[in-house]
């Protein structure tokens, strides 16, 4: 397949590297509306792609991304190695668990160790917020943030955009944009990267977006950010089409931050009856993993029709498998993708 | 080093406590013998001339973490009270009487005695012995002692050995890990952040143990509204306490961190602007005592790392000057309440003879320009790392020329 066949063809997008200039996706927050709309617009052909038998293309023949996560992950990982697979790449995956960082190594040496490595692509996950800018600092190739402490996971938010595109879409409600729904977000806004992301890319994309958590959870300030504030689950649900849940670290759950997951549950599970506050026939979203029966029972997680969650799953190989393409374009040469 | 012959500096803008006064000053054996619009030099004298510009004390920093000898003398340092937030910390009264007399002869450090051993927090540290050894004050370190109890014992202690308290302001129990203080920016960035509410519960504490223990007490990082109003509510009430702050703190709010740059990590972590302007006022009436440099040089070691996990701390002797002086510029304040600032209010902490331009004391001096342009740059500084916030930005006002006990130091 020629890689010229996967620019837009459309003509709604600046050419070339215009359409997204940024040589790193380390935060949502860099990225204007069109950009985003953007890399969604160019996930579509890898959704397309996926679906079928055989779900492969050399584009990224003879590249090199390495997966450098400090963190423990399965999931982002994976569809990070997927990925990278299906588009052709050579994919190597390090754990910090196993790696030289726990032997004292810092973070600028290992990013210098990689850099000389000769990666073309460079996915990371850290513990530390502010972790893949320093690094992208560092190296001469282009860094994916796959998660920096609190601060963001473009990734998850462009995921999560795709699918909630995908299946407003399937309803009939072909809209470019999520101009005017509500979605709720609820859970750990305090600790989550997945939060901020999707507060930036959301409202971005025009949606009025409410937060949800008990005190201790919500950061200071956040309504600067756009959002509407609660603290109360069934007042942030009433006329949602929306929800998404965030996942609660068990060990926030023992008296920390709240004193119980059963208490938790009782204040801010989703459960059935309470999904039926929101709009007649809202969505459901979760990151995952989940905490089943903690923040969202099973009846709503595996509810067909409403619960987009392994769809979730699905868009994240495409959303960077359409990240990947594009942040290699200037290194493969594409005609008005170089510097 | 004696001074071997007298000298007298003529043509002189004077700082003293006063205000601005045109004339000479004269030292012999290492102190000042006569300064004022009258004063003459004498034959066998030395006669420099300073055509105008400034003559002012030796810059007295109160609160740093290092002995940086280059640094300091190039921002007109000639005395600093070290913190004992060394390693190992000054809890012992060999380490300080090795580091009292480590600067000499051409700075003079004075050690900060840890309040307790380990400045762990739990038991007081020899502070008698110490003092015998040379310490001029009791530093709590960077962080703040969560025990009242142990708290209200080292003012007890400290009252009656006249020694001045000096401590941290922050609740440890809000801040914990935290990096930024909440609100916005910490919001946006992902950042374990604490309440500013911090700090004025730490002061509102150590205010009423103070007062109990009949203490001096003196806070050495004030950076908030409310932390001011406690300090402005207890001097009206006539207690003993004073505080500082550092030129980061009334330059820079958490703007500066927006972008994760570890060298606006500090401890207190960068305020609102809301704060930042409450500090202002705070300097402009005459609530905040002290501005020293709290300086920190950290290396990349320490420095290089995300955000949170950086090492707190800045290089800030050699922009100690320039930086306050841009407070008399904008008519904040006066050229001698900038030197009270720099020089005699933490002198008279200390108790130590020198900090102003009168006879008999110490002839620590200098010689300033203090129009005198100059970039802020990393790569060309004096410390022993480059860790500023304030890296290429323009600042105004250099030293020429340092005495210390009337020795005169190459620059």
């Amino acid at each position: 397949m020629d890689a010229r066949d996967h620019s837009p063809a459309t003509g709604r997008f600046p050419a070339g590297r215009l359409a997204f200039p940024h040589r790193d996706l380390t935060a949502i927050g860099q990225l204007q509306r069109h950009e985003i709309l953007y890399l969604l617009h160019e996930a579509d052909q890898w959704v397309a792609l996926n679906r079928q038998s055989a779900k492969h293309t050399d584009l990224l023949s003879g590249l090199t991304i390495i997966n450098a996560f400090f963190e423990n992950s399965t999931r982002t990982l994976l569809s990070f190695e997927i990925a990278g697979k299906r588009l052709g790449a050579d994919v190597v995956n390090m754990h910090a668990a196993t790696s030289s960082v726990k032997k004292g190594e810092t973070l600028i040496d290992t990013a210098i160790t990689l850099n000389a490595m000769r990666a073309d692509a460079i996915v990371i996950r850290h513990g530390s917020s502010g972790a893949t800018g320093l690094i992208a600092d560092k190296v001469d190739c282009p860094v994916l943030n796959a998660g920096d402490g609190s601060h963001e996971h473009p990734t998850q938010a462009l995921l999560d955009a795709l699918t909630l595109r995908h299946a407003l879409r399937e309803r009939g409600d072909g809209a470019e944009d999520f101009t005017g729904l509500t979605i709720v977000i609820c859970g750990d806004i305090l600790h989550s990267r997945v939060a901020r992301s999707n507060i930036l890319c959301l409202t971005a994309m025009g949606a009025n977006v409410r937060v949800c958590a008990p005190p201790a959870l919500m950061p200071v300030g956040i309504e600067a950010m756009g959002v509407e504030v609660f603290h109360h689950f069934d007042a942030a649900l009433e006329g949602a089409e929306v929800v998404m849940m965030l996942r609660l670290q068990s060990e926030r759950m023992s008296g920390q931050f709240v004193p119980s997951a059963r208490e938790y549950r009782r204040l801010y599970g989703l459960t059935a009856a309470r999904l039926a506050r929101a709009a007649p026939g809202a969505l459901v979203m979760h990151p995952g993993p989940m905490n089943r029966g903690v923040e969202i029972d099973s009846e709503v997680a595996d509810m067909a029709g409403r619960s987009l969650i392994t769809r979730q799953v699905e868009m994240g190989v495409a959303i960077r498998m359409a990240c990947l393409d594009i942040l290699t374009r200037e290194a493969r040469g594409l005609e008005g993708w170089r510097a | 080093m004696k001074q071997a012959r007298p000298f007298t500096i003529t043509n002189a803008q004077l700082v003293t406590p006063g205000g601005l006064v045109h004339g000479a000053i004269r030292c012999a054996d290492g102190v000042i013998v006569a300064v004022g619009a009258d004063v003459i030099a004498q034959d066998s004298d030395e006669a420099i001339d300073a055509r105008g510009r400034l003559v002012t004390p030796g810059l007295v920093d109160l609160g740093v973490f290092a002995v940086d000898k280059p640094a300091f003398h190039f921002g007109g340092i000639t005395r600093a009270a070290l913190m004992p937030d060394q390693s190992p910390p000054l809890d012992l009264p060999s380490r300080v009487n090795f580091i009292a007399k480590s600067g000499k002869p051409d700075l003079w450090v004075h050690p900060l005695a840890a309040a307790t051993r380990g400045l762990e927090g739990r038991e007081l540290a020899e502070i008698a012995l110490m003092q015998d050894a040379g310490a001029r004050g009791i530093a709590t370190g960077r962080g703040w002692i969560a025990d009242s109890g142990v708290m209200l014992r080292l003012l007890q202690y400290a009252a009656m050995l006249d020694l001045v308290v000096v401590t941290h302001a922050e609740d440890g129990g809000l801040t914990g890990a935290a990096a930024a203080t909440a609100g916005e920016i910490a919001t946006r960035l992902g950042l374990p952040a604490a309440p500013a509410e911090a700090e004025a519960l730490a002061i509102a504490r150590d205010i009423a143990l103070a007062e109990l223990a009949g203490a001096r007490l003196h806070i050495r990082q004030v950076t908030t509204a409310r932390g001011f109003a406690l300090v402005k509510a207890a001097k009206a009430q006539g207690l003993a306490v004073t505080c500082g702050i550092t030129p980061a703190h009334f330059m820079l709010s958490d703007l500066a961190t927006a972008d994760f740059r570890t060298f606006t990590r500090l401890s207190p972590p960068l305020r609102s602007e809301a704060d930042r302007q409450a500090a202002l006022s705070a300097i402009a009436d005459g609530v905040v005592d002290v501005i020293a440099s709290g300086h920190d040089p950290r290396g990349a070691e320490d420095k290089r790392l995300p955000f949170a996990d950086a090492a707190p701390g800045m290089a800030g002797a050699e922009t100690l000057l320039p930086l306050t002086l841009t407070l008399v510029r904008d008519g904040l304040i006066d050229m001698a309440r900038a030197f009270d600032l720099l020089a005699r209010n933490p002198a008279r902490l200390l108790g130590v003879s020198a900090g102003e331009l009168a006879a008999g004391l110490e002839a620590d001096l200098a010689l300033i320009d203090p129009e005198a342009p100059w970039i802020i740059d990393r790569r060309k500084m004096e410390a022993t790392a480059d860790n500023t916030p304030f890296d290429r930005q323009g600042a105004q006002g250099r030293v020429l020329r340092l005495w210390k006990g009337g020795v005169a130091l190459s620059a």
